[in-house]
């Protein structure tokens, strides 16, 4: 009765569960909602629920891939929602200094409309996210406060951060330029999708082709014994909650870049759950260590997939929470040791259980 | 004498702060604004806090044992819901209440289990039933329900004089809050489940070798938190004589923060049921310094909270160092 080897390696693989969860919530959908699959072209670019979900989940793709790297660490970072309500109250802010109706006016003559250049607002987004991270990474590190907690006091701290920044006022942004990030198309495909691949592969050669990936690792394992082998084990922490704002701070670009607005309360509004539940999906454990970055953005997907399946299927949006916490309920009891365990002995029965993977 | 002070205050420390911070901060709010001064003022922040103190309670427990709850918003939202929803069908009060309590108790304990038998972190698993409960309160309504039923309005208007000061009065369900915390001291500190509570946070490997049972008293210290959370609903839903699952979005923050202003260490085994109390009625002052200020606007609250915690935090290790050392 034993389980020839490739199953058994393609099991144990922790790209298994996110990608199956992927192909079980497609399959509902090829069978109850065929529309879901329908892609059309409309002014050159491509459209449809498939598209929606690439393009709808990318900010959470994004803030998933940062996540990943504190998880691994054996962190958390809750702020990630904060910072995208702040990233995007700067943008806002930076747009439309409170000149108000002279900019609805002249919309359409774009370049001059902003009262600051995209680039440095761009800047400005990425640098305050990241900013935020610093911050997290420093009570981490430096002041050794439990991660829960330290991000915690961002996360409840840093929407009023986001009001103050806009004065307490959902701004709406009329400068159209600034619209591409979450609207544009490349070649038929959004922005947002080219921005996700860049930062993903950008991340991936730092992590794979450097050493930086093993150090995350290791200190997610054991940070002592990580600091007495002579790695920066608080640098590396440090790193990786300023690579989390930074990364949510993109996405909260792209977000308030695709609902043309910035809202400190409604920006990123449960991100910090999302982020999390596609990071654990996608296998990476909450103690630390092992990560995988591809892991995860398929955990998004399958976040989003599952979201767009239930609109499309003409569920309401808020009903939709228990849902999702069905979902986050299998996944738990999924990667749950004992389940695991089970899952070992039906398939073989000799037992090998854990390490030894690659 | 002065060694036996000293361990005092290092014993007692972080709840002395808070505390001296609590008062510090009314005395100013009464400076800044005289109406403060006013003994109403002060039962004001028991009327309006009444749900925080209760969810605290709550939470106090499950961070002495070393975890979080983070459902409590929830399943307080839920319970709004779901009793103005059993109201409107035209229950009776005499029905919905328990059932509610039955229902928080409940939930919580399924948490508990999960934590417990699938060993999975209790953020995550707490953050599911958040999800799931205030998910179930919005399938029961979209919108705002409101309650007209008698027993409810009456429980939300009937003053309660306070003995021996002039003009100054609590209602009813704000009663809830300071009675549950008479209960909780007696079972943190005279009772064995509370011993245990104290001994799990401490150290769980001890506390399972020493015989004591730890799976039982987690799902319990989870059970008991879903309990609040419910009677913490029911006080909510009777002060606002509405249901409706937005409400309280991000309390158990708040409640987290007080409990952490209290002096409750988040890795579990020190804190106080009592420094809760103080947790709450500086979020309190807090905000009623911003009403009665009226141009600062309400999210200075959320900054507010977040640096005082930061505070707290800071002073707690600092104390905890201490205590090491000593």
């Amino acid at each position: 009765m034993n389980a020839p080897p490739p199953l058994k390696r393609i099991r144990e693989s922790r790209l298994f569960w996110p990608l199956a969860a992927l192909f079980i919530i497609l399959l509902f959908d090829a069978i109850f909602v065929p529309s879901f699959f329908k892609i059309g072209v409309q002014d050159g670019h491509l459209y449809g629920n498939l598209i929606d979900v690439v393009n709808n989940g990318a900010p959470l793709m994004l803030v998933a891939i940062g996540m990943t790297m504190v998880i691994a660490t054996g962190g958390v970072d809750l702020s990630v929602g904060a910072v995208i309500a702040i990233s995007a109250a700067m943008g806002a802010v930076l747009i439309n200094p409170a000149l108000g109706d002279r900019l609805i006016t002249n919309d359409i003559l774009t370049k001059d409309a902003t009262n600051t250049p995209l680039v440095i607002i761009v800047i400005a987004n990425l640098l305050a996210g990241t900013l935020c991270g610093l911050w997290n990474g420093m009570l981490v590190s430096r002041a050794r406060i439990q991660p829960m907690v330290a991000t915690l006091i961002l996360m409840v701290a840093g929407r009023g951060i986001a009001q103050l920044i806009t004065n307490g006022q959902i701004m709406t942004i009329y400068y159209t330029p600034y619209f591409w990030f979450g609207n544009g198309f490349i070649l038929g495909l959004p922005v947002s999708v080219y921005i996700v691949a860049l930062v993903f592969i950008v991340a991936s050669l730092i992590v794979r082709r450097t050493p930086i990936g093993l150090f995350v690792e290791a200190v997610g394992i054991n940070p002592k014994a990580t600091f007495y082998a002579g790695i920066s084990e608080k640098n590396i922490k440090l790193m990786a909650y300023a690579f989390c704002g930074f990364c949510s701070a993109i996405a909260g670009l792209i977000l308030s870049s695709y609902v043309h607005s910035a809202d400190g309360n409604n920006n990123g509004l449960n991100y910090e759950l999302d982020a999390i539940l596609a990071v654990v999906m996608g296998g990476t454990l909450m103690s630390g260590g092992r990560f995988s970055l591809f892991g995860s953005i398929i955990g998004a997907l399958v976040i989003w997939t599952f979201t767009l399946s239930m609109y499309a299927l003409g569920v309401p949006d808020k009903a939709l929470l228990a849902g999702r916490a069905v979902l986050v309920l299998i996944v738990i009891l999924l990667y749950s040791d004992q389940s695991r365990r089970l899952l070992s002995r039906l398939f073989d029965r000799k037992g090998a259980r854990h390490g030894a993977t690659h | 004498m002065a060694q036996r002070t000293k361990l005092f205050l290092l014993h007692h420390g972080p709840l002395l702060t808070t505390m001296a911070i609590f008062f510090l901060a009314y005395f100013i709010g009464g400076r800044l604004y005289p109406a403060m001064q006013k003994p109403q003022a002060f039962f004001n922040l028991f009327i309006n806090n009444g749900p925080l103190l209760i969810l605290g309670i709550g939470m106090t427990f499950v961070i002495l044992t070393g975890g979080i709850d983070l459902s409590v918003g929830g399943v307080l939202a839920l319970t709004t819901a779901a009793s103005a929803a059993l109201l409107q069908l035209g229950a009776s009060p005499a029905l919905v209440i328990p059932l509610m309590l039955v229902m928080g108790t409940a939930l919580g304990c399924t948490l508990g289990c999960i934590i417990h038998f699938f060993k999975v972190q209790p953020f995550i698993v707490t953050l599911m039933g958040l999800f799931f409960a205030r998910g179930m309160a919005y399938i029961i309504s979209l919108t705002s329900l409101s309650i007209n039923d008698p027993f409810y309005k009456q429980l939300a208007l009937t003053q309660i004089p306070i003995p021996f000061v002039p003009k100054a009065y609590l209602y009813i369900p704000s009663l809830v809050g300071p009675i549950l915390l008479l209960v909780a001291v007696y079972l943190a500190f005279f009772t064995r489940f509370g011993r245990t509570v104290y001994a799990i946070g401490n150290n769980e490997q001890s506390a399972r070798l020493m015989g004591l049972p730890v799976g039982r008293t987690r799902i319990l210290v989870y059970s008991l938190s879903g309990f609040c959370s419910a009677l913490a609903g029911i006080v909510f839903s009777i002060s606002l004589l509405a249901g409706y699952g937005q409400f309280a979005s991000g309390i158990e923050l708040d409640a987290i923060a007080s409990v952490v202003m209290g002096g409750t260490l988040l890795t579990g085994g020190v804190g106080n049921v009592i420094g809760t109390l103080f947790g709450v009625l500086i979020e309190g002052t807090i905000i009623s310094i911003l009403q009665y200020n009226g141009t600062l606007s309400s999210w200075w609250t959320r900054i507010g909270v977040g640096v005082l915690t930061l505070i707290f935090i800071g002073i707690q290790s600092l104390f905890y160092v201490r205590r090491k050392h000593s």
